[in-house]
Formats: C-alpha cells, sequence, structure tokens
C-alpha cells in the first residue's frame, strides 16, 4: 500500500496577464513545512526586488540576511527592522527572462516560534543590469501560523507567464 | 488516490569502469520541474576540487552561468568565460580523502515552458583537511525547447566520475 503523501501541491498559480501582487490565501495549518516554488520576472527592466509578507502584516516586523554574487564581486548584506522581506532581484524579461525562488518556511504553524526563511534565489536574463545568485536567511518577528502570503514589486508588475507554485511538506 | 507531487524518474550510478559523463534522457515532459541529486567524485588529482560541465538536450552553446563560492578561506562570485560557459559548480575529486564524495542538486522550473529555461544548483566539495567548497549557481539555457536531457561530466578531458558516483532524477508536479 502506497504511503501517505509527504510533499503536496497546496495552489499554483500562473499569471495569464501583468499583476502587481501574488496572494496565497487560506493556507491550510495541517503540514510541517511550506515551500515555494517560483519563477518570474518584471514586465519591463527594472532590476528590484519581489517582496515577502505574512497574513498581512506590514509593520516592521521582518529582517533578512543575505549573500549575493554577481558574477565578478560577492556581498552580504543585512537589514532588521523592515515591513517586508526582500526574496529575489529578478530580471526584466522583455519576453525571455525569468528567475527562480526557492523559499523554505519551517514549523509555519508552530505558535510558539518566531518564522524564518530559507531562500534561494537567481535572476539572470539575456539582458539585463544586473545578474545574481544568492542566499538568503529571513525573519518574521510573530508567532502567528502562517495562512497567507503576499508578493509583490510595488513599482513595476509581475510578467505574464511568471509562475508560483505552493507545496506543503508533512513530517509524519 | 491523490496524484504523486515529487516522482522518481530515474537513476544512475557508476559501475567500476567509470563515466565520462552522466545522462538523464528521453526526460518525460509530463511534469512542472525537474529535480536532480548527485554524489560526485571525479578521477582528476588537480586542484582540491573539479569542475563540473553542464549539457541541455546536447546543447552547450545556449547555456550562461553566474556563481557565488566560499572556500573556508575566502568567498567570490564569477562567470565562466565563453570557453567554459557550461562550467556551472565544482565537486570532489581523487586528490580528496578516500571514499569522500561531493553533493550536488540542480533545479529546473517549469522546464516545459516555450521560454528561456532558469536553472538553481548547490553543489560542494568535501575533504578531511582544506580545500573544500560550497558554490551557489544561477543558470540560464536560453531555449524555448523542453528540456529532454540533462547531462554533466567532469571539466578535465579524460577525467570521469568514479565508481559509485550516483545521479537520481526526480519530476515535480504543481497539481
Amino acid at each position: 500500500m502506497a504511503g501517505a503523501q509527504t510533499y503536496e501541491p497546496i495552489a499554483t498559480q500562473t499569471l495569464g496577464s501583468t499583476a502587481a501582487t501574488v496572494t496565497f490565501s487560506s493556507i491550510s495549518a495541517g503540514y510541517t513545512d511550506l515551500v515555494f516554488v517560483i519563477r518570474c520576472g518584471w514586465a519591463i527592466i527594472n532590476n528590484a526586488p519581489l517582496t515577502l509578507t505574512f497574513n498581512s502584516d506590514t509593520g516592521t516586523n521582518y529582517s533578512y540576511t543575505r549573500l549575493l554574487g554577481n558574477g565578478s564581486t560577492a556581498s552580504s548584506d543585512t537589514s532588521g527592522t523592515n515591513s517586508n522581506i526582500d526574496i529575489g532581484y529578478m530580471p526584466g524579461t522583455n519576453g525571455n527572462g525569468f528567475g527562480t525562488i526557492i523559499l523554505n518556511i519551517m514549523n509555519y504553524s508552530n505558535t510558539t516560534t518566531y518564522k524564518t526563511i530559507l531562500d534561494k534565489w537567481e535572476g539572470q536574463a539575456s539582458i539585463s543590469t544586473k545578474q545574481y545568485v544568492a542566499a538568503e536567511v529571513g525573519l518574521w518577528r510573530s508567532t502567528a501560523t502562517i495562512n497567507r502570503i503576499d508578493l509583490a514589486f510595488p513599482s513595476n508588475l509581475i510578467a505574464s507567464g511568471s509562475t508560483f507554485t505552493l507545496y506543503g511538506i508533512k513530517a509524519a | 488516490m491523490a496524484t504523486p507531487t515529487y516522482t522518481f524518474i530515474s537513476s544512475v550510478t557508476v559501475g567500476s569502469g567509470g563515466a565520462s559523463s552522466i545522462t538523464f534522457s528521453s526526460i518525460p515532459s509530463t511534469y512542472t520541474d525537474l529535480c536532480l541529486k548527485f554524489s560526485l567524485r571525479s578521477s582528476s588529482s588537480v586542484g582540491s576540487y573539479d569542475a563540473v560541465r553542464l549539457t541541455v538536450n546536447g546543447n552547450t552553446s545556449l547555456i550562461s552561468i553566474r556563481d557565488l563560492y566560499g572556500s573556508g578561506t575566502s568567498a567570490g562570485s564569477e562567470a565562466p568565460a565563453t570557453t567554459d560557459s557550461n562550467v556551472f559548480t565544482y565537486t570532489s575529486n581523487s586528490s580528496n580523502t578516500a571514499n569522500t564524495f561531493g553533493n550536488l542538486e540542480m533545479y529546473f522550473p517549469n522546464y516545459g515552458v516555450s521560454s528561456a529555461k532558469s536553472m538553481y544548483a548547490d553543489g560542494v566539495s568535501e575533504t578531511n583537511a582544506s580545500g573544500s567548497i560550497l558554490v551557489l549557481t544561477a543558470g540560464l539555457w536560453n531555449s524555448t525547447s523542453t528540456i529532454s536531457s540533462i547531462s554533466i561530466a567532469p571539466y578535465l578531458g579524460g577525467s570521469t566520475f568514479v565508481q559509485y558516483t550516483t545521479g537520481y532524477l526526480y519530476g515535480i508536479k504543481n497539481s
């Protein structure tokens, strides 16, 4: 008899047109961890970060530290009191460039701990002013179960064809 | 019964003669993403680790790479030169501690879409001494074709992946 599913798709969205935001809401608390796989770009060449918030919280409750490489220089930065987490610099598509973001959100329904994310992202296009590969850790200073994730690019539009898939992982 | 999300497709285990490359071909187009996991060791004894080349659908010229690495003493970032444009990670070689293999994971999201394909990879070499390396890689295969074949090979000509090197291909469905 087949074992129970451990790694399950929760929801997926593929943009048929440009969008300012992408939202995953009513996330079940029935998993242990979440994995978010994103392939996206911007509608125009304007390399700026995709941002993430949890549970509609736009207070200064987020921080992150990241390690970046752009093909010639390695660097690191950190930011401690933000209203969101920058989760990746994506390329402007001009029709042919999408970046990849893989987010791991562990123990997202644990009500005694703050929520951490491990983020790996790459933003590369055939025509782009910035091309990055990066690893990042983020923190949401809340003990609430994550039931909603909002992604946004404040001054641009997420490109048509971008895909966002949320998976749940069960520990048992 | 629920549709499996994360499905084993095929594997390769290198035998006693070594292998000049590891190839996954005839990859089904029915998944959303591909994930490959390797345990690698190169026969080369040049330097503390060996570079690894990538070929997609038999093609190497449409690949571009940016990586971020740490060696334990320094960190850096590089974009391989045109002649090495498909060199995308580093792994253990035969100058490392015996019986020690490097790990590599590669992820290709939306490998069937009709636009350029992105790739993310984590690779590490390992040895019980100085000289190991960790590499994060961003890759682009600038083709609109569905990925049907993925191959990796040691950088230096004549080098092989040694016996007990393994590779596993998984397909991931988003619904």
